[in-house]
């Protein structure tokens, strides 16, 4: 028996659905033989992780507070994904837009109140897009490869949030730590109830509307879906690329941008190392949400949901079944491991063809 | 072709080489079996080199056999069948044309005894094309098989022993050469008479839609593309450019749609000044543009007809609702375009990339022609078409000339661009060598002019 990859003449609607379906699934079977080593019981700790984020209105606020900066960088993302414009640098964009809502508190600014909110929001937007724009303009201008920039660039941003916090904005009376004081009140984002959901996460409702319609029914977003599918078309189609891959940057970082200053003022209250999660940060995983969720806004949200959920389950297994947090991790490297493998069996079927005598007669 | 490349396994019946049932799996089991192919869409690495994609695959690589001596050896090859192309070369610095030489090298390369060429012919002078039938005819004297598969008549006759005609995916007649005649033949492929003769032609011209003047442009290795260009087109008229590919067709379509950039000269497009223009602007100002790579430019294979269909019409405002596109408009506008150019699609919703080359062809003369336009520029409308479709295309090129759009005619078929233009232009190393009027030209001269000799040595 031979096994073959025969390629189809039209991808697989179904499968491309079901890939991402299947690949948490198989992710998360895989992860089950690595407890089981361990000595732990999978089903056990599965259990714990469902029932502590999806099952206790608690549980379930928390995963609310994790999926807000992972929609928000997801749908960024997403948008430059749509365009084959590969922003692996949501990350260094977040750690701006942090840095950048900030600086206006910083200042010692007081706002007349209300005004001080949206001005770190639009501090924290600007600083996410200049930076996505580097790379951006880098690639219009001299073709580098955005991937190596973008990612080389979180780098940068990430100690560049260090030097501040460590030096001319450390908190005199932080102990040590490295860390802003707390933010005046309003500089604070507004929360719900007694839980940490904070106003972020209408904004990402909200922008999960606007990017639907922006990507998937403008003009525009039909300009960034065909130099995606085929920058030759778009250029013969009278579309700008350039232009349109400094947009897409914008937006994109914008949104990364915005995720890092609600972050800072709806959950931390300050700027300090670590505002994206040490084991899993939220700008990688933003890729992963964006690809599994085939770059669909509704999916982004979805998806974004479903890896908050991982994410609180992962901290409750650490605190109560003594779990390492890269738990985690290690089922979001999966995931991507198998969408990106599965995503073959979209293009190609697989043929197990019959030995050759076999054939013939006919 | 694919069955017997290995690229599509057969559902049914046997395949004998040499009188040895073989079951071919793969594109490799063909190759060691002595098949090579010349394929029509060709199957090369753009980021490569010419030796690179001839090596490709032989399993040997670049490190058995050596960058130097493979480079050699597709040098000679080149050199002995008169198919020139720097083995150094990338493929994307390559024309059409080049192209396809560097595909019949890569099976002349791998030494196979058995020969399928589809469409061959179609980017080479007469002159070449002769060459080319000369190394075939030797071929089959030392025992070579070769199939030929070609739309020109002519051809077939010349070059075959036997031919079947196929349509429709059966075989509808094997007959030896000596017994048949061209005419025969056509009415076999299509199953009805079909005639090529000269179209009429409109009594008088309009204005000059398109003036070019002095027009230089570099082609994409930076290299002089198009030298001192000057021309101008009519309302109501065809202008025909003959020439080998890689003359500076390519290079003289972009920058009359306003793809690629000149380096001195103008351009006036129905009055207005459009020398820097985008294309964008060209679009704006009426010029459709028909390109030769089908799939490489003209669409975007893995949107659907409805998404292709106003690829370059989505600006306007019949096809929006405010800053957004109207699908189901465009939705509309699809159906319409398959029902008048009877393309063959399961849906408006199917991806392009599904489409048959004849259909997708179709749908790209459908959405160019469709757009109000003044300035028409078809570049190798007709290549790998079947006679129906063939025909179909020139028709509706001639409807539109009657229509009182000026035509610019890219191709590499004579009878075609004697059949349809007014007048011919001759392309050759990206300058003009003459321009003559279409019904009295003589294919000799259009044939001296290609290899490079002026208007004025031919006539005089």
């Amino acid at each position: 028996m031979a096994i073959r990859l025969e390629r189809r003449l039209e991808r697989s609607r179904q499968l491309e659905y079901l890939v991402p379906v299947l690949s948490v699934l198989l992710s998360l079977v895989v992860c089950a033989f690595l407890l089981l080593a361990n000595g732990n019981n999978p089903l056990v700790a599965y259990g714990a992780m469902m029932k502590e984020a999806f099952g206790t209105s608690y549980g379930f606020a928390e995963v609310l507070v994790k999926a807000t900066p992972l929609i928000l960088c997801g749908l960024g993302v997403m948008l430059a994904f749509k365009m084959l414009f590969w922003n692996i640098g949501a990350e260094g964009q977040l750690h701006m837009g942090a840095w950048g809502a900030t600086a206006v508190v910083m200042t010692g600014w007081e706002g007349s109140g209300w005004l001080m909110i949206p001005a770190m929001m639009i501090a924290g937007m600007a600083c996410g897009a200049l930076w996505a724009l580097i790379p951006a303009y880098l690639k219009v201008k001299l073709n580098c490869n955005e991937i190596i920039t973008t990612l080389l660039l979180n780098y940068v941003a990430i100690l560049w949030v260090a030097h501040f916090i460590y030096g001319p904005w450390k908190d005199p009376v932080s102990f040590g730590f490295p860390m802003t004081k707390l933010f005046p009140e309003g500089a604070q984002l507004m929360r719900f109830g007694d839980s940490r959901v904070h106003l972020g996460f209408v904004f990402a409702l909200i922008i999960a509307l606007i990017l639907y319609l922006l990507q998937e029914k403008s003009r525009w977003g039909f300009e960034v879906a065909v130099t995606g599918g085929n920058p030759k078309a778009a250029e013969y189609a009278g579309m700008s690329t350039g232009r349109n891959i400094l947009l897409v940057m914008i937006i994109s970082g914008g949104l990364a941008g915005l995720a890092g200053m609600v972050e800072i003022s709806g959950i931390q209250l300050k700027l300090l190392k670590d505002i994206s999660p040490h084991a899993a940060p939220y700008g990688y995983t933003a890729i992963i949400i964006a690809w599994l969720a085939r770059r669909n806004p509704w999916g982004v949200l979805l998806v974004s949901i479903l890896m908050g959920g991982l994410y609180v389950g992962g901290e409750t297994v650490q605190i109560t079944m003594k779990l390492p947090v890269n738990i985690v991790l290690i089922i979001q490297a999966l995931i991507l491991f198998f969408v990106l493998g599965g995503d073959i069996l979209a293009r190609y079927r697989v043929v197990f063809s019959r030995p050759r005598e076999a054939l013939g007669g006919g | 072709m694919n069955v017997l490349t290995g690229i599509y396994l057969p559902e049914a019946g046997r395949i004998k080489i040499w009188g040895e049932p073989v079951q071919l799996r793969s594109p490799k089991d063909a190759i060691e079996r002595g098949i090579g192919m010349v394929h029509q869409e060709f199957k090369l690495v753009q980021t490569h080199t010419v030796t690179e994609n001839i090596v490709l695959g032989l399993g040997s690589g670049l490190a058995r056999v050596g960058e130097e001596e493979a480079r050699d050896k597709v040098a000679e090859l080149s050199e002995r069948y008169g198919l020139a192309v720097d083995p150094a070369a990338y493929i994307w610095q390559l024309s059409i044309g080049e192209q396809q030489r560097v595909e019949i090298l890569k099976s002349l390369y791998r030494g196979a005894r058995i020969l399928l060429l589809d469409e061959p012919t179609a980017v080479l002078t007469p002159q070449e094309a002769e060459d080319l039938f000369t190394t075939l005819r030797s071929m089959r004297e030392q025992g070579h098989s070769i199939v030929f598969i070609s739309h020109k008549l002519d051809e077939v006759m010349a070059i075959s022993d036997r031919v079947t005609v196929l349509r429709g995916g059966k075989n509808v007649g094997t007959l030896m050469v000596r017994d048949t005649n061209p005419q025969a033949l056509s009415n076999l492929m299509v199953g009805r008479e079909i005639k090529f003769e000269t179209f009429p032609k409109p009594e008088k011209r309009g204005a000059a839609v398109l003036e070019v003047k002095g027009v230089s442009a570099l082609n994409d290795r930076g290299l002089p593309g198009l030298t001192g260009l000057s021309f101008e087109v009519a309302a109501g008229e065809i202008l025909g450019f003959a020439g080998v590919a890689g003359n500076g067709q390519e290079e003289l379509a972009q920058v009359i749609t306003g793809l690629r950039g000149v380096t001195a000269g103008s351009l006036i497009v129905d009055g207005r000044d459009m020398t820097h223009a985008k294309a964008r602007e060209f679009i704006l100002n009426g010029v459709s543009y028909v390109p030769a790579d089908r799939h490489g430019v003209a669409v975007v294979g893995d949107m659907s007809l409805t998404n292709n269909s106003v690829l370059r019409r989505y600006r306007e405002k019949k096809f929006a609702r405010g800053p957004f596109l109207d699908f189901s408009v465009a939705a509309d506008y699809a159906k319409r375009l398959i029902e008048e150019y009877n393309i063959l699609t399961p849906s408006p919703e199917t991806a392009v990339r599904s489409l048959s080359g004849g259909n997708l062809q179709k749908a790209i003369l459908a959405r160019e022609m469709t757009t109000r336009h003044k300035l028409l520029v078809v570049m190798s409308a007709t290549r790998g078409l079947d006679v129906g479709a063939t025909e179909f295309v020139r028709q509706t090129l001639n409807e539109h000339r009657h229509e009182g759009a000026a035509i610019v005619l890219i191709s590499e078929d004579l009878e075609e661009l004697r059949s349809l233009s007014d007048r011919i232009a001759v392309l050759f190393h990206g300058e003009i060598m003459g321009i003559v009027d279409a019904a009295t030209a003589e294919i000799e001269s259009l044939g001296l002019m290609m290899a490079g000799a002026k208007q004025a040595e031919v006539t005089g």
